[in-house]
Parts: structure tokens; C-alpha cells; sequence
């Protein structure tokens, strides 16, 4: 089944869904390995890897570090790739790549797409690589069948999320607020007219990301948005309590 | 036809969509003013009254004596206002700044020049600016902090990644993405995603442009070979132009070559082997990464110089072979510094010295009718504590440790 009508279905049963988010390789695999474990044990609907890169621009200090961690324990693409098809082939939720371009530009942007959908991963998220310069990407994908997620910003018009949504697919991740990952978001009017705006432009399911961090966010974005993204948080929590807290964390977000 | 912002394959604009609309309206913005001749016209006055340009063409007599070949001629950027070539670029982006109505500039400095630069040019203009510099150049280049704060610019050191010029450019983007209302990004160099490298190498162009004419009075006839450093390669790209229709004159960039090309310790792209393509810090070009397409830590004694990627302009140049590379070592640039200082009495800054080292190398084999012309991008008397430290020159450590002797017991 296509990632999109997945999601519907999966949203008809829940008032929203949640979207986890980890580094690859940071602070290894082996956490890695327990968090996916724990999120998964407690209803995380989908997971988002990141393949750490050097040069992470979109991301805020808590992922850059993370990022830097990773690679300074020598984590490597072709070890994240075989980390993926495990937990893909373990467990039945969707699991996407997030990562900058170059990562796949230099693994080869086909060899990578297909290496992807090899081992069953769903989608990509690069940040980085808007639909002008993505079309081979956006054409291999369409064709393995992996969903290219597009990303909406709140100075995104509502022309140009159309545009972008033409060229996605699995869902939208609206990025809830202008900056990098990790700060806090206020949900004011302004927050709602954007999101408004998103729900205009497209079908597609929308992900609300940047500055989800707890039950209080993960309410206010129930019947506005279909998928909470939470990044930043998780990596926090598990630098401070540990992997284990990670269960108990994620069973409470939703109330 | 090739796509906006491309030259041959390399450039591009690879940036997150939160600045999407930031692009369009800057894209907008240069269009207009390049389509002005009334605004290139209040750029080139502006130079004239506020830096020193146009910036004299030196005959090094002595230098040219010495090597026996070739004239040696000296296009002295370092004359202008905050002693390089940055100046161009600020004070070109600075009245673009005007025009959009923003408030607030924020740029990445390397050896601190083009913090010095932008952070002078917002002085004059009255903007508020943020100055991001990796913690490592902080420590190697203080006077330019000192005096970026003195010009009422904050100094923010970038603790992430390698601490250098690649980090405080993931830095101001990320400043970028937050502010982009009021702020402006003053990119120093023709490097990240269209428009900048394009724009940035056309305010630079002011250097051929003179340097052209200036040649032809002094020598009557074009020069054999130019020779230039390049970090990002801005003061290249700004003399190249203007001799890029002139396919008798060699074009020659000189990178770092630090430690050595075969030490791995270096920041050449094009002149060694270890660079490969890769999509970075919003652009095309060719970066030095491992296989995995993870940037490399680079190294070389000139800050500036010490950078992973380089311009998407030159890496065409150098692909359809019209622009030659080459690299200097840190030992070389410091033999071709005192050199230059005892000869000429012209001190150049360290990057800049990498030009002079090629040159060096190659004016015996040429002419004594026969011209070069180096790039001298920036002065080396500002950044007296780097340059003596390499000097490794005993009288100023006695200096500095007799100051902090005097600074501790107060």
C-alpha cells in the first residue's frame, strides 16, 4: 500500500499520529536499537533515521551535535543501510531517511533510491534538496515507489506549497516555524492560518514538525494536523534519562 | 541551455524551502540592480570615495630583477579601505541591502577580512550585524575580532564541527533561517547557492576591469600570465574577469597547499587529487570528503585559504581548462613573504602570498618583454600576530610575553 493511504487509514483508528525522529549511529546503534524498540512498543507510527552528515545547516545544536557524535564513532552510510533493513524487516511501521543531499548524491542518487527500497524503507526527507534541483531524485522515486517527502515552511505561499505538493508524496512535513530544530514553537493565530494555508494546498497528510516536545504540543496539534513530529525531545531525554525512559515518554504524548 | 545558476554542471541552489522565498526576492533584487547602469555607477563612486579604488598596479622592479624573466606587476587590493578585496563585496551587497529595506547583515568570516569588511560597511550604513567566526580563527586572528566589536559588530565563535570557515557558514545559515525578515546574509566569497556566487563575482569584477586597463597603460599589451589565490576564489574570480576573453592570457589560481599535497593536510580542490563532487553548504562544486561524502578537516597556515569547497565558477573554468591550478605549501608562502617584503617593501597577507609563490616559480621561464600580474587580495601588516608567529620570530615572542607579563601583575 502507497505511504499516504497508509496514513489515512492508520488516522482513521487515531486522532493523531506520531512521528519519531533519531540520528543513526549517535549515541550508537545498539541505543538506537532499544529506543526504536521502545517507541515502537508504544505506538509510534512512524520513524524517521537520519544519516548523520558533516554539514547538517538544517538542523539546530542538539542534532548537529548528535550528528557529530555519530561520525566521530565512525559511523558510516553502509552501516546505517544495514541498520535500517533490520529494524525495517523487525517491525511493521513505515521508517523513512532523513538526510542531507550530498549523502545520497555521492552514494549515487539511483543507487541509493534503490538500495532504499531494497530494504524496505518508505521515503526520503532532504531538507536540502528543494524540488528544482531534485528531479532526478523526485523521478526515481516516483517510479521505486518511495514517497519524496516535501517540505512546507511558514513563509511558504500558498502558489509555492502548491508546487511542492505536486512533486510529494507519502504526506507534507510542515515545519512549524522559521529557524532550525530543537527551539521552542508558539502556536498563536498566525500558526493556525499556516496551517490552514497547508491544509488548502493539498490531501497529502500533514506532519507538523520543529518544536514538538510534549503532550500540551501533541494536543494542540490534534484535528489540525495528521502526524506530530517529535525530533529534538527524544534525543534530549535519551542524553539525560537513558533509552528506557524513551517508552514511558512517548506512551504519554498522546494523552 | 544550462539552468540558472549553473556554470557547466557545477552551482545550483540547494537550500532548505524556509528561505525559498528569501532567494526569490534576492535573485529580484541583483536582476534590477544589475540591469541599472545608474547602480554599478553609485557603486564604483562609492569605492572611489570610501576605499581606495581605483587600487594602483604596482611594477615590482626589484622582484622582476631578481627572477630574471618576466615583468612582475602587482595589483594592490590591499590598499583598499579594511585592507583587502572583501570591501568590494560588502559595499556592493551593502547598497543592495538599501534597496530591500532590511535591517540587520550577519556574515561568516574565515581570517576575519570579510568580518572586518561587513562589519565596517554596517558601521557605515547604519545596519546591525552578527559576525560568525570558528572558534579556532578566533583564537588564530583576535586584532580582527577586536576590531569587528570596536566597528559594533557581535562576534559569535562557532563551537560546532571543525570550528572553521565551512562551520561558521552552516552557522549563518542557520541565523538565516531564523531572521531572514530583516536580515541579509552577506556571503563573503563565490561560493554557496545562486545568486551568490554570480553576484559576489560581478561586484569583484571592479579588480579586472581596472587591472585590464591598467596593464595595457603600463605595458602596452596584455599580460602573459595572472595569477591569483584562491580560498573560495572571490579575488580570483574579481581579476580573472577580466581577462576571460583573452584566451593568450594564462589564468593561474593557487591554493593551499599546506602541509604538503601527499600529507593530506591541505585545502586544495582542484590542484590535487583528493577532491571529489559533492552538493554542500548549498551549492555544487568540487569538495574535499570521504567516500561517504563526509567534508574533510583541511589545513593551511592562511585562514582564509581554509576552506572544503570552492567557487562553482572556477571549478568550470578549471574543467573546461581555462583556468590552471596549482598549490603552495605554508613553508613556500612564508619564503616568498620575506622575499616580497625585503624586495618590494609590499607586504601581502599570507593568503595572498600563495599567488606570489606560483609566480615566483614561473617568471624565469618567461620573457623579459613578457608581464604577469598577481593578485595581491590583501595586507599582511594587520595580521602581525599570525604572520610573526609563523615567522616563528623570537624579538615579538619576547613582545607578547613582556605585554602579558605587564597585563597580569595590573
Amino acid at each position: 500500500m502507497q505511504l499516504a493511504e497508509q496514513l489515512r487509514l492508520a488516522r482513521n483508528k487515531k486522532e493523531i499520529l506520531l512521528m519519531t525522529h533519531l540520528v543513526l549511529g549517535y549515541p550508537s546503534f545498539a541505543v538506537n536499537r532499544e529506543v526504536i524498540q521502545q517507541m515502537v512498543a508504544n505506538g509510534v507510527d512512524v520513524i524517521e533515521l537520519q544519516i548523520p552528515f558533516s554539514e547538517p545547516m538544517a538542523d539546530g545544536p542538539m542534532i548537529i551535535k548528535a550528528n557529530q557524535d555519530a561520525l566521530a564513532n565512525g559511523t558510516k552510510v553502509a552501516e546505517c543501510l544495514a541498520f535500517a533493513a533490520e529494524m525495517a524487516a523487525q517491525y511493521d511501521i513505515p521508517f523513512l531517511f532523513m538526510t542531507y543531499y550530498n549523502i545520497l548524491f555521492k552514494y549515487g542518487v539511483e543507487e541509493f533510491l534503490r538500495k532504499a527500497k531494497e530494504i524496505g524503507i518508505r521515503g526520503c526527507i532532504i531538507p536540502d534538496l528543494p524540488p528544482e534541483e531534485g528531479e532526478e531524485y523526485l523521478r526515481l522515486a516516483k517510479k521505486l515507489d518511495l514517497a519524496p517527502i516535501q517540505i512546507f515552511a511558514p513563509t511558504s505561499t500558498e502558489e509555492r506549497m502548491r508546487t511542492l505538493a505536486g512533486h510529494g508524496d507519502g504526506f507534507i512535513y510542515c515545519v512549524a516555524r522559521r529557524g532550525v530544530t530543537g527551539s521552542k514553537t508558539e502556536f498563536d493565530a498566525s500558526f493556525d492560518a499556516y496551517l490552514a494555508r497547508c491544509r488548502r494546498a493539498t490531501d497529502l497528510p500533514l506532519a507538523v514538525g520543529f518544536g514538538i516536545s510534549n503532550q500540551e504540543d501533541v494536543r494542540i496539534l490534534t484535528g489540525k494536523a495528521d502526524l506530530a513530529v517529535i525530533g529534538t525531545a527524544t534525543i534530549k531525554l535519551v542524553e539525560e534519562k537513558g533509552a528506557e525512559a524513551v517508552g514511558s515518554f512517548i506512551a504519554g504524548l498522546r494523552g | 541551455m544550462e539552468k540558472p545558476g549553473y556554470f557547466g554542471q557545477w552551482g545550483g541552489a540547494y537550500i532548505p524551502e524556509v528561505l525559498y522565498e528569501t532567494f526569490r526576492e534576492l535573485r529580484e533584487v541583483y536582476a534590477k540592480a544589475k540591469a541599472d547602469p545608474a547602480f554599478w555607477q553609485e557603486y564604483v563612486t562609492l569605492m572611489g570615495s570610501y576605499s581606495c579604488r581605483p587600487t594602483p598596479l604596482t611594477h615590482a622592479e626589484n622582484l622582476s630583477r631578481h627572477f630574471g624573466g618576466a615583468q612582475i606587476f602587482i595589483k594592490r587590493e590591499d590598499l583598499n579601505h579594511t585592507g583587502a578585496h572583501k570591501a568590494n563585496n560588502v559595499m556592493g551587497q551593502g547598497l543592495l541591502v538599501k534597496r530591500m529595506g532590511k535591517t540587520r547583515v550577519i556574515a561568516e568570516t574565515g581570517a576575519g577580512q570579510h568580518g572586518v569588511a561587513c562589519a565596517t560597511m554596517a558601521a557605515k550604513f547604519g545596519f546591525a550585524c552578527t559576525i560568525y567566526m570558528g572558534e579556532e580563527d578566533v583564537h588564530r586572528q583576535r586584532p580582527n575580532v577586536f576590531w569587528m566589536e570596536k566597528l559594533g559588530a557581535t562576534v559569535v565563535p562557532v563551537t560546532t564541527g571543525s570550528r572553521t570557515l565551512k562551520d561558521a557558514i552552516n552557522e549563518a545559515f542557520r541565523d538565516w533561517v531564523s531572521n531572514m525578515d530583516t536580515t541579509h546574509y552577506v556571503m563573503g566569497t563565490v561560493c554557496g547557492p545562486h545568486p551568490f556566487p554570480e553576484m559576489v563575482a560581478w561586484f569583484q569584477s571592479i579588480i579586472g576591469q581596472e587591472a585590464r586597463k591598467q596593464i595595457l597603460a603600463a605595458h602596452t599589451k596584455l599580460p602573459a600570465r595572472v595569477y591569483a589565490c584562491v580560498g573560495g576564489g572571490s579575488n580570483a574570480m574579481g581579476i580573472f574577469q577580466g581577462f576571460l576573453g583573452d584566451p593568450e592570457v594564462e589564468l593561474i589560481g593557487v591554493e593551499a597547499g599546506g602541509k604538503g599535497l601527499d600529507t593530506g593536510q591541505h585545502a586544495a580542490r582542484l590542484a590535487s587529487q583528493d577532491a571529489s563532487p559533492g552538493v554542500a553548504q548549498g551549492y555544487k562544486t568540487m569538495f574535499l570528503q570521504d567516500s561517504d561524502g563526509q567534508m574533510r578537516d583541511t589545513h593551511s597556515v592562511a585562514a582564509g585559504l581554509d576552506y572544503i569547497g570552492v567557487s562553482p565558477l572556477l571549478t568550470d573554468l578549471w574543467e573546461k581548462g581555462r583556468v590552471r591550478f596549482a598549490a603552495a605549501t605554508d613553508q613556500e608562502v612564508m619564503a616568498a613573504l620575506d622575499l616580497t617584503i625585503k624586495k618590494e617593501g609590499i607586504i601581502p597577507a599570507l593568503e595572498s602570498t600563495h599567488a606570489f609563490v606560483q609566480a615566483f616559480k614561473e617568471a624565469g621561464e618567461l620573457r623579459g618583454d613578457q608581464a604577469i600580474v598577481i593578485n595581491q587580495s590583501g595586507r599582511g601588516d594587520k595580521d602581525i600576530f599570525t604572520i610573526a608567529h609563523a615567522f616563528n620570530d623570537p624579538s615579538w615572542k619576547e613582545f607578547i610575553r613582556k605585554k602579558g607579563e605587564e597585563y597580569a601583575t595590573r
